[in-house]
């Protein structure tokens, strides 16, 4: 079947969703008020609340959620076939997605733009809140393994990417120090970043000694390594100590210095990216090898595990903290909120759709693609590998050598890795301060206390799962909890605007049937994963992935608690502030 | 057709521009707000020496004030001299 055809579907398919259902939950359901003092206007203070042009706002919106994620995700899952992970990305995002991050916009707004952990005290209640906090920290712990790993798995396969990398954080450091101090325009600056690293990488891609290699370094990987350890593991090992150091320095910066010039440039590489696949795609008109449904998958079922292999992508409750964090303060007029919300998931469904299409095409013939994903397992720690080089088969299309355009796809996806690095240890610290200040423990409130949990916590958690690989290989095995925690803190948002909407009187059912089947399928595969397979007695025992699955699966069932709760008791309706 | 390019950079500046301005005005507004406790330290129990010229910054910063009590989680003026709410 050709490739091309499934994109033209599914995009026409969001299409229709923002067209048609998104316009009825608008209209009939948060019933958007054009004349609504949105919390811009009424807090305006030139920081946090300022009222923006909507297409700006979405612009910002969108760089913010889309990441590496998306792209993970899909390229792990298309293991049970092309048809399943595409059927769940584009009706993931029209019926779900959609309508949690526009709702989470819209209940903010209506709540003077609290963000979600506010939210949950105020609609739901203190317990609310706690737990809110507890999945975050879950979500972010497994943030940071994952995508260590997935930067330290891109540095071994494609060591051309290292130098451009690297050569990333200086040039945004003179980015940060030129936009900040001497108040120059970043559009150019940031391009000429852009520049450097793609000159870089062109030459890197070519010039055997500019890749830092750590396998070859050690002998191939036959060869022996450091403590003892195989040349992978240890290439491995290193890698992560780099990381976690950069990690522990780059998130105590001010954001101004590294995280946000790093974003600017990251920004254009997301339009690079976009551009690359969708043209490449036009231009190679390929042919889909890999099967509709994948009739070897039998060590794992598809259902229910594609639903949380898919997070990012399809829904993501990380959208949520973007839109009630950020994006609520500056909606200029309230029925924008549709634009920027329903449209920001669109923006990554059309990426993560994009990514199963470089991965599903990649293979010459359908036995190749069965032989590269031939277990979940196999399809879990080569994804990514199989992701890059199909994007760089498709960027032949557009003239770019196959191996320059891997390192540039691999910049791209290490690039995007690295930002949600960098925020989530930021986010995990704030967290982690947080929590001391409620249980009193003031120690860890300091900055270099609550650094040094999350990155210690973080590089133990990636380095003890053992992969095919060896020692730090593994960190594919927490992807499954990643995309629970991710689908669970979605749970608590859709949750939280079906109490907003049942305590107006409204139809909450569109929150609510999303939000009952991401319940049921993350408690579904919580249990198969913990009970059956991790467990001592399962499949394949694990203790540490048992540990953190029980706990996850604690919370899921914590939320149904008190979303039973919480839906049961007859509340008082709330009063919009601008009501009052 | 050259109008339309400029608008696109234009509108692709200002996403990229959006959380730089943010983050300025917020480092800016931070300063401000230090520099405001400075001038009222006797709030919290730091004896201010030029406390008779802060009083001539009053009209000047009476709007000021207001918001910066409302940030620091004050509903109504701390300062019984300052009735600006």
């Amino acid at each position: 079947m050709n490739a091309i055809a499934i994109a033209v579907i599914g995009i026409f398919i969001f299409i229709l969703g923002y067209r048609f259902y998104s316009k009825f939950v608008a209209e009939k359901i948060f019933r958007l008020d054009p004349n609504y003092v949105t919390p811009a206007h009424r807090y305006k203070d030139g920081v946090d609340f300022v009222p923006t042009n909507k297409f700006v706002l979405w612009g910002h919106h969108f760089t913010s959620v889309a990441g590496a994620a998306p792209i993970l995700g899909p390229a792990i899952a298309v293991y049970w076939g092309w048809l399943p992970a595409v059927l769940w990305v584009v009706l993931g995002t029209v019926f779900a997605a959609g309508v949690h991050d526009f709702g989470t916009l819209v209940v903010s707004v209506r709540n003077k733009g609290q963000s979600i952990g506010t939210l949950a005290h105020k609609l739901v209640g203190q317990r609310a809140k706690i737990l809110f906090l507890f999945i975050i920290l879950i979500l972010v712990l497994m943030v940071n393994a994952v995508f260590a790993w997935v930067i330290a798995n891109l540095f071994i396969t494609f060591p051309s990417s290292v130098l451009p990398v690297f050569i990333q954080i200086p040039l945004a450091i003179w980015i940060g120090h030129a936009v900040y101090k001497k108040n120059a325009k970043m559009l150019v600056p940031s391009l000429i970043a852009l520049a450097v690293m793609y000159f870089v990488a062109v030459i890197a891609a070519r010039v055997d000694f500019l890749q830092i290699d750590l396998v070859r370094y050690m002998g191939g990987e036959a060869g022996a390594g450091i403590f003892g350890l195989g040349a992978v593991s240890s290439a491995f090992f290193i890698w992560i100590v780099i990381l976690m150091i950069y990690v522990y320095i780059a998130s105590t910066l001010p954001v101004w210095q590294l995280l946000q010039p790093r974003d600017f440039i990251n920004s254009h590489q997301l339009v690079v990216g976009l551009a690359i696949l969708y043209l490449g795609l036009i231009f190679t008109n390929p042919q889909i090898t890999a099967p509709i449904t994948n009739p070897n998958a039998d060590d794992v079922s598809w259902f229910p595990l594609l639903f949380i292999t898919i997070a990012c992508g399809a829904i993501s409750g990380f959208h949520g903290l973007v839109s009630s964090g950020t994006s609520s303060k500056q909606l200029n007029k309230e029925t924008d909120a549709r634009f920027v919300g329903y449209l920001g998931a669109v923006g990554e469904g059309i990426l993560a759709l994009v990514s199963i299409i470089a991965v599903i095409t990649l293979f010459p013939t359908k036995e190749d693609f069965l032989a590269t994903y031939s277990s979940f397992q196999a399809a879990s720690a080569g994804g990514l590998g199989s992701f890059v080089q199909g994007a760089s088969q498709l960027a032949t299309g557009l003239g770019i050598p196959a191996e320059i355009a891997a390192t540039i796809v691999s910049i791209i996806v290490v690039s995007f890795a690295a930002t949600t690095l960098d925020t989530s240890v930021r986010l995990m610290r704030y967290i982690i301060a947080e929590l001391g200040s409620e249980y009193k423990v003031p120690a860890l409130t300091k900055t270099h206390v609550a650094t040094t949990i999350a990155v210690v916590s973080s590089a133990a958690l990636v380095l003890i799962p053992e992969g095919p690989q060896g020692f730090g290989s593994g960190g594919y095995l927490l992807w499954p909890l990643f995309g629970t925690s991710n689908q669970l803190l979605a749970g608590i948002s859709l949750l939280l605007i079906s109490v907003w909407l049942k305590r107006l009187g409204r139809n909450y059912m569109i929150t609510l049937i999303p939000m009952l089947f991401l319940l049921f399928m993350t408690l579904w595969a919580m249990v198969q994963q913990v009970l059956f397979t991790w467990a001592w007695w399962g499949t394949q025992s694990n203790s540490l992935l048992f540990i953190f699955g029980a706990i996850i699966m604690g919370f899921a069932i914590w939320i149904v608690i008190t979303a039973l709760t919480a839906l049961g008791s007859n509340s008082q309706p709330t009063i919009d502030d601008n009501d009052l | 057709m050259l109008d339309k390019v400029k608008q696109l950079i234009a509108f692709y500046e200002e996403v990229l521009s959006m959380p730089h301005r943010q983050e300025i005005a917020r480092e800016l507004r931070n300063e401000d707000d230090l520099f405001l406790l400075l001038l009222y330290s006797e709030m919290i129990g730091i004896p201010n020496p030029v406390y008779y010229y802060t009083l001539e910054l009053y009209p000047y910063m009476i709007e000021k004030f207001h918001d910066w009590h409302l940030r620091m989680g004050m509903e109504k003026s701390p300062m019984t001299g300052i009735r600006c709410c």
